[in-house]
């Protein structure tokens, strides 16, 4: 593919802005503005690695992955605001989910130490990792919430925040991971992921796409995990004051 | 203060002991310089319109909520110096509404010594169930199956599973319909009677408060405006608050509200 079929196949995009136009959904702009802004972005991202790619220090690329944890802790930090300290807690839960799945990934063999395996690698497990902790928070502080006068019960009768919240934790980690297990049982049915499509066009064996597939569905289910049990579990204690009381926070 | 109480509080030493509690919530205050005492044995009702802070009140003293200033005493030491789970353990409460896990009630009955590593016997259980009045064969029935009146029972029964020498109802009856206000009103009466607990129920009900007759405190605004037999209070109101609000007159006194309504 050269760059001039790239321009031509934007024409699809110029499609649908005529649709749009004809029949007056007034779209027009949204699709201008997206599709510029994809554009723009890839391209950065496509200059960026090629930079990091050429970074041999691994100590760089070790801050890369760091800022990468600490936007996502930021994003998932802010959906989880009902929960005291939630950005950190995000932070710790997602460094924690990836680095266990890194280790495991290094150890087995499956990424080696460069550049091209560990940043986008990395950038897939973090973003996984980020989806899970937000899911986690949203639905802990959901089940506290819709769960207070059972908490309190528990809490009267003299329960400590594990025993008061131990429902509320559960569910929040069963839902928490329902996407990531959810796409593991349809995945090759429903749709071919992006990452063995690209393999795939590329030139790759699908047998070889459909190995590298499988390393990485589990490793996000992995880091899913890991980062869920540990958000769940450093979120609910902050949940409870010093004189275990339900302590949430109201939303901002 | 009326002779009966006077009497108990001399033969019993005081088992809570309140001295000018206050309480304040996003730096606003609920409860102002409330003292008082309540000793083994003793029964003690707080009235008051809704949002006079009685709820609160009550939630201070096993610390669902916090006070701001002032004593609370249990057993002569002060509460914030006790291990919270202990002091739950000793000060039941029963909540204005039911909310117990999905599982059966001999499941939930046996809750409290659970959570501390004990196994409620099936004996035990079934005394239990017998003193909130529920026959030993609602052992093995799901909670989600009966109503709020039996409900309200089992977390009658919940609550006494952990032996507590204090008992907390906080407007036990207001989600139930009136034949099972009645019924709860009596077995509340026989427990305290039978099992001698320091009781202290909170209600808005001035009917419910007639009914129990008891050593009542009045509750307007966070500050205590009257305290003694609520038989006696009624026929001298102390002053131009506690006359109004036995005419219906204060916000909400007025007994013919529909029950169920909070704040």
């Amino acid at each position: 593919m050269n760059t001039l079929s790239l321009v031509f196949s934007y024409g699809l995009v110029v499609l649908a802005l005529l649709i749009s136009w004809w029949h007056g959904l007034r779209m027009e702009k949204e699709m201008v503005l997206s599709s510029l802004r994809a554009t723009v972005q890839l391209i950065v991202v496509g200059f960026l690695l090629e930079a990091i790619f050429k970074i041999e220090s691994t100590g760089y690329l070790f801050l890369i992955l760091l800022f990468m944890c600490g936007v996502g802790g930021v994003v998932s930090g802010n959906r989880g605001r009902e929960v005291p300290a939630s950005h950190a807690i995000a932070f710790a839960g997602i460094v924690a989910g990836s680095s266990g799945t890194f280790a495991v990934l290094f150890w087995a063999g499956v990424i080696h130490p460069e550049p091209r395996y560990i940043i986008p690698i990395g950038g897939m497990i973090i973003g996984n990792s980020m989806n899970t902790a937000s899911l986690t928070f949203n639905r802990l502080a959901a089940e506290l919430k819709h769960q207070r006068g059972r908490i309190e019960t528990l809490l009267a009768l003299g329960a400590d925040a594990g025993q008061a919240s131990l429902d509320a934790v559960r569910q929040s980690v069963k839902a928490a991971l329902i996407p990531t297990f959810d796409s593991m049982k349809t995945v090759g049915l429903v749709h071919l992921p992006g990452i063995m499509t690209g393999y795939i066009i590329a030139g790759g064996s699908p047998l070889t796409a459909v190995k590298y597939q499988l390393a990485i569905m589990y490793m996000l289910g992995g880091a899913a995990g890991l980062t869920c049990l540990a958000v769940a579990l450093l979120a609910y204690r902050r949940c409870f004051n010093s004189d275990l009381q339900l302590a949430l926070r109201l939303r901002a | 203060m009326d002779n009966r109480n006077l009497l108990s509080a001399r033969t019993d030493p005081a088992l809570v002991s309140i001295r000018e509690m206050n309480m304040a919530r996003d730096g606003k205050t609920i409860l102002n310089g409330i003292s008082f005492d309540l000793a083994l044995g003793e029964i003690l009702v707080i009235l008051g319109p809704s949002g006079s802070g009685k709820s609160s009140l009550l939630r201070c003293l096993n610390r669902l909520e916090s006070n701001s200033g002032g004593e609370i005493l249990f057993e002569g030491r002060e509460t914030r110096t006790l291990r919270i789970t202990e002091l739950r353990r000793k000060i039941g409460m029963v909540f204005q509404i039911p909310s117990l896990p999905p599982a059966t009630v001999r499941e939930n009955v046996g809750t409290g010594p659970r959570l501390h590593g004990e196994v409620l016997t099936g004996e035990d259980c079934a005394t239990l169930l017998n003193r909130v009045g529920l026959g030993s064969t609602f052992a093995e029935r799901q909670v989600e199956s009966l109503s709020v009146g039996e409900k309200q029972r089992v977390a009658l029964a919940m609550a006494l599973a952990n032996h507590p020498s204090v008992l907390l109802l906080d407007e036990p009856t207001s989600a139930l319909d009136p034949t099972a206000v009645l019924t709860i009103e009596n077995l509340i009466k026989s427990i305290h009677q039978r099992l001698n607990t320091a009781t202290l129920l909170v209600t808005h009900d001035l009917n419910q408060a007639l009914r129990f007759n008891a050593t009542t405190l009045l509750l307007h605004e966070g500050r205590i405006i009257a305290k003694g037999n609520i038989q006696e209070m009624m026929r001298h109101p102390s002053d131009e608050r506690v006359r109004r609000f036995f005419q219906g007159e204060l916000s909400e006194a007025n007994p013919e509200r529909p029950p169920g309504a909070k704040k």
